[in-house]
């Protein structure tokens, strides 16, 4: 084994460029496959962390008739909040259709009356603790921008209550957050829920109730349904798989490239270095041992980029992860949340799981060629000739 | 000299297949090698010469008749106990030296040790024996690509001798080589002949081996034409 680790390492070193070559190409796979699938662990983690944090808690309780797709639902999904869940670790949620004027024009948004004093969910509520004249509401960027809204802005926002009667009041813009999160953001007036309750005539009521992550064993209560994390991430579940199968695409065709490159450096070393085969049989070498060292030389390619990848990718991971990878404008309404910046995760498993599967995919590739070796006839290829 | 036998064929014969028929190499050819003996197979080109060496040499099979070798019947040998035979007891010197091109000189040498299971000291000494008597020590480290065609064939020869085989097949070791360095060569392996009462078997239509043969077996379209003891003059001068 070591014998022939060390004539594989020399054979390979002895080509020279061509090794090289193949070695680069192969490093350029294991970087790329890193990064990507780092990249998307990186957008998974924090968009899951961010959208727990400030969207979905520990899970909800929803109204019954509740349909986040459908807001004509809204009318009818609302009811008193179980008196069970009063406490510390849930935010009633009191969700209806509104719409508001900015210089003139009309859009429709949606009104979500959360408790300014709830710590629940990560979002800037203590700023709709303001009293005065006015409804004070907090918006996120996107529904900032596209109300052409601004910090101190007035607009008019108008509503029907419980009876179907139409009202309208002055909201002011108290403060606009910086949030990842599309879902809390776009179209989105967070107002202060007594205000929206009594707006509304609803009092004491909600339409969901966010729990945080300490709350465990949901009681099930008659006209609430628990969403739990799974439930409520499903979308975002089910969008990065895609990703990653797209991604898992990209990366499979520069890896078939690297190991097309080793499977013909395989089967022109094979050709070529026929006479060598049957000298190696000749001093006593079987036809396993010379097939062993054939695809260990193949399979080095690997092992040297490794090195190689090493050598330029983990400064170049790590540089990554560091600054993170800015995400142009264009994605921000992908629907899902996703960073401004975002920072690859790259995890042991990560790295050794790709070297593996780089290492047995060259392998593979490296052996299938030797097979030609048995049936070689030694003493023709001792005299460099083909059988 | 004791007669132990160490190769012996029995009607040995050999077919390859031409085209739809067969073309027969080598015809019922009734040989038997002793140790110690210092022999050539010589004959025109294509009498089947290399045939033969390669059949001894476990590389090829018989076509008919029976090869034993060391006692060991060729014709019935897996590829795992004919390369384990090769590997221990059989030394192959070929036309082309067939070198290990990336390996100096001290690791092609080495190379047939390390197929057995010999120590890193035991290795060492060997190699440096074998590579003192061929006159190649200052060129230990160098490659094949580096050295003359004399020189590559005298470190096919340490190569072949490194494991103290019991036979060595040489297939017209001097082919590519001038006078000068085929007489050096000769010389060399006749010393190690001597030494280690190694069997040599040549095959060759040189003159200058011819000369230092101490039998020599003539082939003619397959056939033993003649198979003659010689070179009493050697058998003197050692005595
Ligand atoms: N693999 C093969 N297939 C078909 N014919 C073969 C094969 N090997 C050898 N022969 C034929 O067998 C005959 C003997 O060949 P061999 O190589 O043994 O001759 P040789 O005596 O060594 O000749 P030379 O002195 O030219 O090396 C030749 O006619 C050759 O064409
Ligand atoms: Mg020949």
């Amino acid at each position: 084994m070591i014998l022939s680790l060390k004539l594989a390492y020399r054979n390979l070193i002895g080509a020279g460029l061509r090794t090289w070559l193949s070695v680069i190409v192969l490093s350029m796979s294991y970087v790329v496959i890193i990064w990507m699938q780092g990249f998307l662990e990186g957008w998974n983690q924090q968009a899951r962390r961010d959208t727990i944090e400030q969207e979905i808690g520990g899970g909800q309780y929803w109204h019954a008739h509740y349909d986040p797709y459908d807001s004509l639902t809204l009318k009818e999904s609302h009811a008193p909040a179980p008196a069970v869940l009063q406490s510390e670790n849930t935010a009633p949620i009191l969700i209806a259709q509104a719409t508001i004027y900015p210089q003139g024009r009309m859009q429709s948004v949606v009104l979500k009356g959360i408790d300014p004093a709830q710590s629940v969910l990560a979002l800037l509520t203590s700023a709709l603790a303001k009293k005065g004249a006015y409804l004070p509401v907090l918006l996120g960027e996107r529904a900032a921008k596209s109300a052409n809204l601004r910090v101190g802005d007035q607009v008019t926002v108008r509503w029907r209550d419980a009876h179907g009667t139409y009202d309208a009041r002055e909201a002011q813009v108290v403060h606009i957050m910086d949030t990842d999160v599309p879902t809390v953001d776009a179209g989105t007036f967070w107002v202060p829920l007594e205000d929206l309750r009594s707006m509304l005539q609803m009092p004491r009521e909600a339409t969901l109730l966010v729990v945080d992550e300490t709350f465990n064993d949901p009681p099930s209560l008659t006209g609430w349904v628990f969403r739990d994390q799974t439930f409520l991430l499903e979308d975002f579940t089910s969008m990065m798989k895609m990703e990653r199968v797209s991604s898992a695409i990209m990366y499979t065709i520069l890896l078939a490239l690297a190991l097309l490159a080793i499977f013909d450096t395989q089967v022109l070393s094979i050709f070529r270095r026929r006479r060598e085969i049957g000298t190696l049989i000749a001093l006593g070498m079987t036809r396993g041992g010379v097939i062993r060292l054939f695809t260990i030389e193949g399979a080095l390619h690997g092992v040297l980029a490794v090195g190689v990848a090493a050598l330029y990718g983990v400064p170049l991971l790590i540089w990554q992860a560091h600054v993170g990878l800015s995400m142009p404008e264009v994605v921000d309404n992908y629907g899902m949340a996703i960073a401004s910046t975002i920072y690859p995760a790259y995890s042991v498993r990560l790295v050794v799981g790709t070297v593996l599967l780089v290492m047995a995919a060259v392998t593979l590739i490296s052996y299938l060629p030797t097979r030609r070796i048995a049936r070689l006839n030694p003493t023709d290829a001792i005299r460099g000739k083909l059988s | 000299m004791d007669k132990q036998i160490i190769v012996q064929t029995k009607r040995l014969t050999k077919h390859f297949p031409v085209g739809g028929g067969q073309f027969t190499a080598l015809r019922d050819i009734n040989l038997t090698f002793s140790k110690g003996e210092f022999t050539g197979v010589v004959g025109p080109s294509g009498s089947g010469k290399t045939t033969l060496l390669n059949i001894i040499g476990s590389l090829d099979a018989p076509s008919e008749g029976s090869v034993t070798v060391l006692g060991k019947p060729v014709e019935a040998l897996t590829h795992k106990q004919a390369a384990d035979l090769r590997c221990r007891h059989l030394g192959f010197i070929f036309q082309t030296y067939n070198l290990l091109p990336v390996y100096t000189v001290y690791e092609n040498v080495e190379f047939p040790l390390l197929l057995l299971d010999l120590s890193a000291k035991e290795r060492e000494e060997a190699v440096l024996q074998a590579v003192e008597s061929v006159g190649l020590m200052p060129k230990l480290k160098s490659r094949p690509a580096q050295l003359s065609g004399g020189e590559c064939q005298r470190v096919a020869i340490a190569r072949a001798m490194v494991k103290k085989p019991a036979i060595v097949l040489a297939d017209e070791p001097t082919a590519n080589l001038d006078a000068e360095n085929s007489h050096h060569i000769l010389q060399t392996m006749e010393k190690l002949n001597t030494k280690f009462q190694t069997t040599f078997i040549f095959s060759t239509h040189d003159d200058k081996v011819i000369q230092y043969l101490r039998r020599k077996i003539t082939l003619e379209d397959g056939e033993v034409a003649e198979d003659q003891e010689a070179g009493i003059r050697d058998q003197e001068e050692e005595g």
